[in-house]
């Protein structure tokens, strides 16, 4: 049970007007959420301070410009920020921000978190061809249906964790009957209430729609297992992954926009693993061809390596892809049993240790055989 | 099977426990089978796992890591971040069907030299079993 603040609006707009109470009446002193910006269909992550600039902000359009934690952790990752800001955000996001904090990467001083039961987003190309706002009625009903929608980025028609774990203030979304008529804030932290204090609307006491959110969850998991399916079918082994790989224009999209991956100098990029002409001499010798350029292969398991078992499944890195290649899916695939492994979930909780900074001594007795 | 195939293996062995147990073994005149590659490394955590991947992609049919037995690391704790690492790849390696089998982690103490000698001639004969890695002759890494 958590205090609501319900708005008599759409969701929508209900949540504009909130981030307008909240600058107007100086509770914080910015707002980080989606902005429209320029032609119709362009969506970007802004900061605003400005109340009159809040009619163009579009916290819940189902879009994903940059995976929102990366962009926080880019301004908070020498300081704090001095004044407190908002900022919405979608689940994952919010995990991401969280498992960057965990690595100093990001600061969570005075931001106040505000995220959703997240409906997913589309890919961005559909945001490319000015047919995009064609695509929201459907999709605000399939939101109040709790109904997963095909035309989603594959990783959010697959995802189970889209409830915000640590939300200051979570906004009922998914299989909320109401959307329409009325926008429902719930105020799951101290935070939260302190934010939502004189806002306008009613005040209630309710619970999130359990029944509605596990009926998504079962829908997203039959998703999932059908989308792992279609990588594990073709796509493993050496075999397979070379197949899948293949098309890879080496040009490492895929980890500019991962939110887990913040190394300022990434390895892969590193003089450690730049390939000399003794690198194909010995290849040529041993196999009698090369690939060039060489570490597909090495790049994408690597990374994997590094990061897989953080991964928050935001899709960012499938959708920038240029080569189609279902990035998200593998890295998805992998890091789900990394973390059964390591029984962790990236995200959930800011005090739990990335799995590779810890260890407990009598765990994996039947190693080392 | 492949009667004349010979495996090529690559062994960490750490500083402290698993390479003086090599030495022990030596030192023993026990038989050793000829198809390691030794890398003395001051840790078995000093095995960052793209050393292990580097290996497979330049063709070693298997790679062994071998430290002190948990608890008894010259660092206290390396061990036992070498066992998560070594947990992390094996799964990512079960999970893309890239032969785990072909990767090992072995605790061999000082002391240990005959188990030196067990552990590397039954790695070495379950990879000459398995036959050469796929990663050998694919011209596409």
């Amino acid at each position: 049970m958590s205090d609501v603040l319900k708005i008599k609006k759409p969701v929508e707009e209900g949540i504009t007007e909130f981030l307008k109470f909240l600058l107007e009446k100086n509770k914080v002193k910015g707002i980080f959420t989606l902005r429209k910006a320029g032609k119709t269909d362009s969506f970007s992550y802004s900061l605003i301070t400005d109340v009159e600039e809040i009619k163009n902000a579009a916290p819940l359009t189902p879009i994903m410009p940059a995976n929102a934690g990366q962009l926080l952790s880019s301004f908070t990752l020498e300081d704090a920020i001095k004044e407190p800001i908002a900022v919405v955000i979608r689940p994952c996001e919010l995990r991401a921000f969280v498992e960057l904090t965990k690595r100093t990467q990001a600061n969570m001083e005075n931001i106040y978190l505000i995220s959703s039961t997240c409906a997913g987003v589309f890919p961005l190309k559909s945001a490319q061809n000015g047919k995009f706002s064609q695509l929201l009625p459907k999709y605000w009903e399939a939101a109040k249906k709790s109904e997963v929608l095909a035309s989603l980025r594959p990783t959010c028609t697959a995802c189970e964790h889209f409830v915000p774990a640590l939300a200051d203030i979570t906004i009922s979304v998914v299989g909320n009957k109401n959307l329409t008529e009325e926008c429902s804030l719930h105020l799951n932290t101290s935070k939260g209430e302190e934010l939502a204090q004189g806002a306008p609307g009613n005040k209630t006491t309710e619970k999130l729609n359990d029944k509605e959110l596990a009926q998504l969850k079962e829908l997203r998991l039959k998703e999932r297992e059908k989308l792992f399916a279609s990588v594990n079918d073709k796509n493993l082994g050496l075999a397979g992954l070379v197949k899948t790989f293949a098309p890879c224009l080496s040009c490492h999209g895929c980890r500019q926009v991962c939110p887990i991956c913040f190394c300022t100098l990434c390895d892969f990029d590193s003089k450690t693993h730049e390939d000399t002409a003794s690198h194909y001499q010995s290849e040529l010798n041993q196999k009698g061809g090369a690939r060039v350029p060489s570490g597909t292969i090495f790049f994408h398991t690597g990374r994997m390596i590094h990061m897989a078992v953080s991964c928050v499944n935001c899709g960012m890195c499938s959708d920038v892809c240029p080569a189609d290649i279902p990035v998200a899916t593998l890295f998805s695939m992998v890091g789900e049993s990394l973390q059964k492994l390591f029984d962790y979930l990236p995200g959930r909780d800011l005090e739990e240790p990335a799995p590779s900074e810890t260890f407990i001594e009598n765990e994996f007795a039947g190693l080392g055989e | 099977m492949d009667k004349d195939f010979k495996p090529n293996i690559v062994g960490f062995l750490c500083n402290w426990c698993s390479y003086a147990g090599a030495d022990l073994a030596g030192s023993n005149k026990l038989e050793i089978k000829p198809f390691l590659s030794v890398v003395k490394v001051m840790c078995s955590s000093r095995v960052n796992s793209n050393l292990v991947l580097t290996s497979f992609l330049w063709g070693a049919d298997g790679v062994l890591i071998a430290g002190c037995h948990p608890g008894d690391c010259h660092y206290e704790k390396g061990n036992y971040y070498a066992r998560r690492r070594f947990a992390l790849l094996k799964k990512i390696m079960e999970s893309l069907n890239l032969e785990p089998q072909r990767l090992q982690l072995s605790w061999v103490s000082a002391s240990e030299g005959k188990r030196y000698a067990e552990v590397v001639n039954k790695f070495a004969e379950d990879i000459t079993k398995i036959g050469p890695s796929p990663f050998r002759k694919n011209q596409n890494l």
